[in-house]
């Protein structure tokens, strides 16, 4: 493609559909037209400049708004697309082969489809991120290749254009002035606030040109954004760890060093109905319970400098504070969160040493589940030593009790129990449901009496350096979203020829309206000639071709 | 009377306002003489009283509501709803006062009258809060979103009035069936509205017992004669009608059945109507957009979709990442409501470079105004209702 | 046109398309490393082999405080278990065996148990009759340092301090021969 020479001497770059100088059209299609078309001024869109090397092709393809949108469309019907069935994060399954099953016996077909496809997990599927990363290229690209020559166009822009540029504008005015008009139009325009520059016999007035870089702001504030979603991948940025803490334990924070956490208590309150919560009658009738809060009381404890972890020694409280929904605890980048929470683990169970025969009882005795003795003395000289703990008792292997787990959700206990009456001692297996004697009948039992539960929470334990990122990218995105939309760029061009004919042109890239509003004061404290909406009349043309069809 | 019972009345009172109003708005619509807008500018002041008469009720019972429960009445699907039909004549009182259109009164208040009864049919009295709701985010994020959406909605109902006018009738065309498809879908709204009054009024109840999907036993009732059983059901209620079909688990047969009559019921009122009329309910209307100014509607369609999407941006995405960031511990989980509130925020962003890089005007650009509509409407019922995720209050 | 408006023109297209190919080549590596990191990112682990193993101080049931850096010039054989996990059960008496053969060549076993009481390490201790030490992790912040997620694991520490080798799942007999042979210092 050639370079471009206007009439009136300047060389405009190809593609260019206006002369940057003056005005004129250039392309025939831009000539015939009743209007022109303002879009980025009529400037050459730097891809269509070149078109040779494969760079520039796949530059080429990324520029176009057309592509641009195509990108969007399809993301958002792939984002549709996952809403069809649960993603795999909620349904209740972990394991691959565990989520693979759960969609075909709930879905059934259907469900083993869409799993197949891999829609389980679509939004981390790398073709939903290439497309989320297709779109920032073509935020990029697109927004360099406008920018770039507006800028230009706009900074270089002449107060004199050519007649052939003016006549072809939507508001357009054409008649007799008087000799100070140009004068007073001038000064009704800056007490509007334009910006008034004047050259021989015409004037240029501007306002609200920086609307016109809206677009790139925020586009700017995109890229941001999804640069700070890029970074969260990177170790270190992120941290996602969830935290089961029991009443009463305390635990290092996972993926934070030095940094323990106690929980001192785990609180679920319901709404009662009661005391000021009468209003809440009727709801709470029709749905039965409703939580009013969950809360964790820990204490957060930060180990000395340069201590060792395990070393118990050299814990310092940082603070105590109670964790809640929307109050996480924050400290040092990181915030800790309630998320969940079981109630009711077995913490201890009481016993009573009883005689079988005569229910006689030689005293009680409170076995902590989570750390229990060898050997508990009791008031009557009688002890019952501990021989075997099983927290989690899931049955024999061999003879030998056997734990599934270490928390004390079914707890069985080997204990050797000795009174003045049988000096001997007498060894028995107690579970909850039952007691075994393994070697023969016994005279005393243990009975059971009471438990003391606790309560665990859980929580998430997050650590994200890319916020501050993301927020200024949201920022900017907004600035930028506010400054194209909300505000406008408006134009007016006035000439006067030698015979003192007015030529008067204007142009907004949004809300006419308000254009005319302004155009009209102008109009009136001038007495510029009457304007006319090209637009309108090519409506109203059109519209008599349509009525004058339907007549025929 | 409590302030919870002037709060209710004060909604009664809204309703019944802008009810008056779209007749008055219509009335002074069609009482134009060819190319006069005397009767235009007449009319148009009074309805225009009225409709602000009702959206100060609005508002009252809005904040009476508020008062009365301690939060703000925006965290269930009743709330959220009515709240919506608020904005939307909220965003049609601003516009009209910039463009004086009394045509967009003639169409916005009757949906804002639909949105609003059909909010009435979800359990309305006040609720308290679940934890995750009990902070000021809560009226934040809520309400900038319902506000974005009532004024998005506008750029739907000028967008309609572009088509109703410039859409030809006469023709058999894609645009004649679609525009008679949105009427169609209006009117079973009402359909909806007309079946749960009606059984409700009467007192229906059944109640069942079921297997659900996860395989455990759980209970319904149902406030409609059960078209479609729950997957394996059993009758509690004697002499209530046996259902005729039943569903598997993975279908929830109650929902099911409220959408069948609700369908069954609002053809039937369509039917009613074009027999009435003899002609289709956009040929009805019709009559009311001739003296439209096209172009008019054009630049509200797109003006009320440029105020609308950043403040849509800032209330369903960024208030909502940073209340997700500090109630879930992450600004995005990529649940059903966050995706479709990124669908909606796309597909604007889509409209605008159609239209600003396009040059999609017009008609084009109306049609994207209502499948605008269409995606808020999908978000703000069938995700509630049938798709569940964090974000199922109702 | 001149000769040099021509080397001009050229000149700005060979600039163009040189900032052509370096953004896109930018855009391009940027998202394929997202998707690399995102395809990637569970296997992650904070730890790996040839890093420093990091120190900690754990208290055994005799009382004594082991230290990983009082072993340093020693290979450490880092054991965590539990007593509910039935392949650590089982993998014990041939660490017992095998410290007794490797422990006069400066190959220590330290197993670590992850928060359990006392008396259950102490009775599994005794009815294994292990040899080497045996210390828990109250706070499981030695399991947090190490990043453990199944049990067993075992982490090999060389004589410099350094980590050999991560081993996740039951080790055979064999297997921990040869294991404490590269541990063994020279």
């Amino acid at each position: 493609m050639e370079n471009l020479q206007c009439q009136c001497g300047h060389v405009n770059p190809p593609g260019t559909k206006l002369c940057e100088s003056c005005g004129r059209s250039l392309t025939e299609k831009e000539q015939n037209s009743k209007l022109v078309d303002m879009r980025y001024e009529g400037t050459a869109r730097r891809s269509q400049t070149y078109n040779k090397s494969i760079i520039d092709k796949i530059w080429n393809f990324f520029s176009s708004v057309k592509v641009g949108v195509s990108i969007i469309v399809v993301l958002l019907v792939a984002a549709a697309i996952g809403t069809i069935l649960p993603q795999q994060a909620f349904v209740p399954a972990t394991t691959e082969t565990a989520i693979k099953d759960y969609y075909a016996d709930t879905y059934g077909s259907i469900g083993r489809a869409y799993h197949f496809l891999g829609f389980h997990d679509l939004y981390s599927s790398y073709w939903f991120i290439a497309l989320v990363g297709m779109l920032a290229i073509s935020l990029v690209i697109a927004s360099l290749d406008r920018f770039v020559p507006l800028y230009k166009s706009l900074k270089n822009q002449r107060v004199l254009r050519h007649p052939s540029f003016m006549d072809k504008q939507r508001i357009y005015a054409n008649g007799p002035g008087t000799e100070d008009t140009l004068q007073k139009a001038e000064t009704k325009l800056k007490e509007l606030k334009y910006k008034v520059r004047t050259e021989k016999n015409g004037l240029l007035a501007e306002k609200g040109r920086f609307s016109r870089w809206g677009p790139y702001v925020n586009h700017i504030g995109l890229i941001i954004f999804l640069f700070g979603v890029m970074l969260r991948m990177i170790p270190g940025f992120y941290i996602d760890e969830s935290l089961w803490l029991r009443e009463g334990e305390t635990r290092a924070i996972p993926e934070v060093p030095g940094y323990y956490l106690e929980s001192k208590n785990f609180e679920l309150e319901n709404y009662t109905g009661e005391g000021g919560e009468e209003i809440f009658g009727e709801a709470l009738d029709r749905v039965g319970t409703v939580a009013k809060n969950y809360q964790t009381d820990v204490v957060l404890y930060q180990t000395a400098e340069g201590a060792l972890p395990g070393a118990a020694d050299g814990q310092e409280v940082v603070k105590e504070y109670p964790i809640r929904v929307n109050q996480p605890l924050k400290f040092d980048g990181y915030a800790i969160y309630q998320m969940d929470y079981r109630l009711d683990e077995l913490r201890a169970m009481t016993f009573a040493l009883t005689n079988k025969e005569t229910e006689e009882s030689l005293g009680e005795l409170t076995i902590d589940l989570i750390n229990p003795e060898d050997t508990y003395e009791l008031e009557s000289g009688s002890t019952v030593e501990l021989l075997g703990y099983y927290p989690d008792f899931s049955g024999f292997e061999n003879g030998e009790p056997q734990t599934a787990t270490p928390l004390p959700n079914n707890p069985g206990f080997l204990v050797k129990l000795t009174t003045s009456e049988t000096p001997e001692g007498e060894t028995s297996f107690i579970t909850i449901q039952n007691t075994v004697e393994p070697l023969g009948e016994n005279e005393y039992k243990l009975s059971f009496l009471s438990v003391e539960t606790r309560d665990v929470s859980g929580l998430t334990v997050r650590k994200d350096s890319t916020l501050p990122i993301l927020g200024l990218g949201g920022l900017i995105f907004m600035i930028g979203v506010a400054q194209g939309m909300y505000f406008n760029h408006r134009r007016f061009w006035i000439q006067q020829k030698a015979d003192g004919t007015i030529l008067l042109a204007g142009h907004t890239n949004k809300n006419w309206f308000g254009l005319k509003k302004d155009l009209d004061q102008v109009v009136d404290y001038a007495s510029l000639p009457a304007y006319t909406d090209q637009q309108d009349e090519i409506d109203k043309v059109e519209k008599a071709e349509k009525d004058g069809e339907a007549l025929s | 009377m409590t302030l919870a019972d002037i709060s209710s009345n004060l909604l009664y009172v809204a309703f019944i306002a802008y009810l008056i109003a779209t007749f008055v708005f219509g009335g002074a619509v069609k009482g134009n003489k060819e190319g006069t807008f005397k009767s235009e500018k007449r009319w148009g002041a009074v309805a225009i009283t009225i409709t602000l008469i009702g959206f100060a009720a609005n508002l009252g019972y809005f904040f009476t509501r508020w008062g009365a429960t301690g939060h703000a009445p925006l965290s269930n699907m009743f709330e959220f709803t009515t709240a919506f039909g608020m904005t939307l004549v909220g965003g049609f009182i601003i516009l009209y006062f910039l463009y004086k259109t009394p045509v967009l009164g003639m169409i916005v208040l009757p949906v804002a009258l639909l949105i609003i009864a059909f909010a009435s049919m979800f359990p309305s009295e006040v609720s308290p809060l679940i934890p995750a709701l009990q902070t000021n985010w809560l009226a934040i994020h809520v309400s900038t979103v319902v506000i974005a959406e009532g004024i998005l909605a506008i750029s739907a109902a000028a967008g309609l009035i572009y088509l109703l006018k410039v859409v030809d009738l006469n023709k058999k065309s894609k645009q004649r069936f679609w525009l008679e498809a949105i009427m169609y879908s209006l009117v079973l709204v009402l359909g909806f509205v007309v079946a749960s009054t009606f059984f409700s009024a009467t007192g229906y109840e059944a109640d069942f017992t079921y297997v659900d999907k996860e395989g455990t036993e759980s209970a319904i009732t149902y406030a409609m004669p059960p078209i479609f059983g729950m997957n394996e059901y059993v009758a509690l209620t004697e002499d209530a009608m046996t259902p005729l079909i039943e569903t598997p688990a993975l279908v929830h047969a109650g929902k099911l059945t409220t959408v069948l009559w609700s369908v069954i019921v609002g053809t039937i009122l369509y039917w009613l109507i074009r027999l009435i009329f003899r002609k289709r309910i956009a040929a009805i209307l019709k009559p009311f957009v001739k003296n439209v100014n096209l172009q008019l509607m054009d630049e509200i369609g797109y003006r009320a979709i440029i105020i609308g999407f950043p403040v849509f941006t800032l209330g369903a995405l960024i208030f909502a990442m940073i209340w997700a960031q500090i109630a879930w511990s992450r600004f995005w989980g990529w649940d059903p409501k966050e995706v479709w509130a990124l669908i909606t925020w796309l597909f604007y962003a889509a409209y605008l470079h159609l239209r600003l890089g396009k040059g999609w005007q017009g008609e084009k650009s109306a049609w994207l105004a209502v499948i605008g509509f269409v995606i808020i409407m999908f978000n703000l019922v069938a995700v509630n209702l049938i798709i569940a995720g964090l974000h199922s209050y109702a | 046109m001149g000769e040099q408006t021509k080397q001009k023109k050229s000149n700005k297209k060979q600039k163009r398309a040189v900032m052509r190919t370096i953004i896109l080549t930018l855009l391009v590596a940027a998202i394929g490393y997202t998707i690399y990191n995102s395809a990637t990112a569970e296997d992650v682990s904070i730890l790996e082999v040839g890093d420093k193993a990091p120190d900690f101080a754990l208290v055994d049931l005799e009382g004594n405080t082991h230290k990983l850096s009082d072993y340093e010039g020693q290979g450490v054989f880092l054991n965590f278990w539990g007593t509910w996990c039935k392949p650590c059960a089982k993998e014990m008496p041939a660490m017992d065996r095998q410290y007794e053969a490797f422990s006069n060549d400066g190959v220590q076993v330290l197993a670590v148990n992850i928060a359990q009481s006392d008396f259950e390490v102490q009775s599994f201790a005794d009815q294994y009759g292990l040899s080497f030490p045996v210390v828990i992790d109250k706070t499981k912040s030695v399991m947090t340092a190490y990043n453990i997620r199944p049990l067993p694991t075992t982490v090999l520490v060389n004589p410099e301090g350094n980590i050999e080798r991560i081993i996740t799942g039951e080790m055979t007999e064999q297997d921990i021969e040869g294991f404490m042979e590269e541990i063994k210092p020279e």
